[in-house]
């Protein structure tokens, strides 16, 4: 291959340790697509100047046999959420508008240490607030499958610069389900580690006891090479893991040996796998079909209950705007970011939010405030709480019956941009069976189970383990992945149609 | 219902340093009282007896020697100040003329 783009990124890797290809022809394959494509998808909002030199670092340390990380000279897209020292990181708002940070996030550094290319910030909901990337400052990204729907949120522009091959791969953040959730309307692959596996520092904090970085690829061996260059313990980061963890890209690669989930026990979740509950039927017969591959594979499908999920949602919309308020309370107009009007520094730092906030960032913070707020407290943000003790508890419980728990990953397919972005509580929904794991901390995998038969878009299948047990996540992706590739006769983004 | 009202909203942009016109103050006193309505359901199981989560994987208290370590130059922190006078932050006045 020279340049091939809708390569995976492991193939990529191979190609460059082979000499058939060097990072510099990668890159520019890759900056060529941007430029095609990137008009009618916006996935990006910025493209790195500095792309070509980084892959000519990265070929010179190849050439110089430097003993290289697989991944040295890959491309790599970064979600605007992520702080980066040569390039503006606006997470998506009008406030942080061409701000460069003075430091790169533990994440971004890792990337570049390991001599991975950054081609550049992709778009998102401001903030990382919005399923659907119609509340970034910037515009909407297109999903690639079809241009006139949303590519899921808040990480749309990562997983429709993946989706459209614009890179092989991409950071994210999931805070309820924004890495997931687009790799799902995609037919991509997202991963939400354990909370505390990937370092938060320079992350623009969103809900801190719910965020967590994550990988956006193509196939679930290219999220577990990513995941495995971000990982691992930050002293940066209080809330960071501080035990050391196994290989992601391994387990990744043990998922595809014969017998791999044999005896694997899967729980299927009663209460967010019926069609009454709000899943398209395409979504749940994708979902069930892939089901039945494992149990083919000798995986043990089981129904397990957990009925405290169905709250989740109503104690996720106490707590994130409650941390939400908090953390935005730093975009104060005195160090960095947006500053208009005049008078006291009151009504500066008030005008200045007025101007630089958009609607749903204003909406959040203004009912975390309300939800913080004395005399409400404990009927709000308190209760909100008790319900994660309870949605915990649930877990532990099914976590006794399966060893990895399943649900579609959203509960449809990509909705048309505009349908839902005017009414919030509709769009909320779509965070339906994702923010479970990120109340409980634990990881979840969202990877491709087909086309949906009604309107031939993707869906997905979601995993979830028990905390630091990332690795059966990947063990168990990559083993339906190979069958469902199997059975699509090649990738399901081959499907796509064609872009430019 | 909720008891969201106009004056509610008004008082929680306030707090919140968000200045609204009153167009955004009517659409958000709709869309704040169906959300709280909606989340308002949390009541339904968080009972006495059930104790609150704050952090889902709790560490404990997590220290790091007390050494200098790298921090940043002041051009550094200082490279996104809107405005600054030498190698400070510049605001306006922090209290009104009255005060």
């Amino acid at each position: 291959m020279s340049g091939d783009i809708t390569a995976s990124a492991a193939a990529m890797a191979e190609a460059l340790a082979a000499g058939d290809v060097t990072s510099v022809e990668l890159t520019q394959a890759h900056l060529d697509r941007i430029a095609a494509v990137d008009g009618d998808v916006h996935a990006f909002l910025h493209v790195n100047a500095g792309a070509l030199d980084a892959a000519k670092a990265a070929d010179a340390r190849r050439a110089a046999g430097e003993d290289v990380h697989a991944l040295t000279g890959v491309p790599v897209a970064i979600k605007d959420v992520l702080c980066t020292l040569d390039m503006p990181s606006t997470a998506g708002s009008k406030i942080l508008e061409g701000w460069v940070p003075p430091y790169d996030a533990t994440t971004v550094a890792k990337l570049r240490a390991a001599g991975l290319v950054p081609l550049g910030k992709t778009n998102m909901d401001e903030f990382a607030m919005g399923s659907s990337t119609e509340y970034s400052a910037y515009g909407a990204t297109h999903n690639p499958w079809d241009l006139d729907r949303i590519p899921g949120g808040s990480g749309g522009g990562s997983a429709a610069a993946v989706a459209a091959f614009e890179a092989p791969l991409a950071l994210g953040s999931d805070t309820g389900g924004s890495i997931r959730q687009p790799g799902a309307v995609t037919g991509t692959v997202g991963v939400k580690p354990t909370y505390g596996g990937v370092s938060r520092y320079g992350a623009i904090a969103l809900a801190s006891s719910l965020d967590q970085v994550g990988p956006v690829t193509r196939t679930v061996l290219d999220a577990g090479l990513l995941h495995d260059v971000i990982g691992g313990h930050d002293r940066r980061d209080s809330t960071s893991i501080p035990d050391a963890w196994p290989s992601f890209a391994d387990a990744a690669r043990a998922g595809t040996r014969d017998g791999a989930v044999t005896g694997l026990r899967i729980g299927v979740i009663s209460e967010l796998s019926q069609e009454s509950q709000g899943f398209q039927p395409g979504v749940l017969q994708r979902f069930r079909e892939s089901l039945d591959l494992l149990e083919k594979q000798g995986a043990e499908i089981v129904e397990v209950s957990a009925p405290n999920f169905q709250y989740a949602i109503a104690a996720y919309y106490l707590i994130l705007p409650a941390e939400a308020s908090s953390n935005l309370a730093k975009f104060d107009s005195v160090r960095f970011g947006l500053r208009v009007g005049s008078g006291t520094v009151e009504d500066v730092m008030s005008a200045s939010r007025e101007a630089g906030f958009g609607p749903e960032v204003k909406r959040r913070v203004i009912l975390g405030t309300y939800a913080l707020s004395a005399g409400y407290y404990d009927a709000y943000y308190g209760s909100a709480q008790k319900v994660r003790t309870l949605i915990q508890r649930d877990f532990s419980a099914a976590f006794e019956q399966a060893d990895v728990l399943s649900t579609p990953s959203a509960p449809t397919t990509a909705f048309k941009l505009g349908e839902k972005v005017d009414d919030p509580l509709a769009m909320y929904l779509n965070d339906l069976t994702t923010i479970p794991a990120n109340l409980a901390g634990v990881p979840g995998i969202s990877l491709p189970s087909g086309l949906a038969p009604e309107d031939g878009l993707p869906a997905g299948i979601q995993f979830m383990a028990p905390a630091r047990e990332d690795a059966r996540l990947y063990t168990v992706g990559a083993a339906l992945e190979q069958s469902l590739v199997d059975a699509w006769g090649g990738p399901l983004l081959a499907k796509a149609p064609a872009l430019g | 219902m909720s008891e969201i009202t106009p004056d509610v909203v008004r008082h929680l942009a306030s707090l919140a340093r968000i200045g609204l016109d009153e167009e955004e103050i009517e659409r958000l006193t709709g869309q704040l009282g169906a959300i709280v309505d909606a989340v308002a359901t949390v009541g339904e199981v968080a009972t006495p007896d059930v104790p609150a989560t704050s952090h889902p994987i709790p560490l404990g208290m997590v220290t790091r020697e007390d050494v200098p370590g790298e921090t940043l130059t002041p051009e550094e922190a200082l490279s996104g100040a809107p405005e600054r006078d030498g190698d400070f932050f510049k605001v306006s006045s922090i209290l009104g003329e009255e005060q």
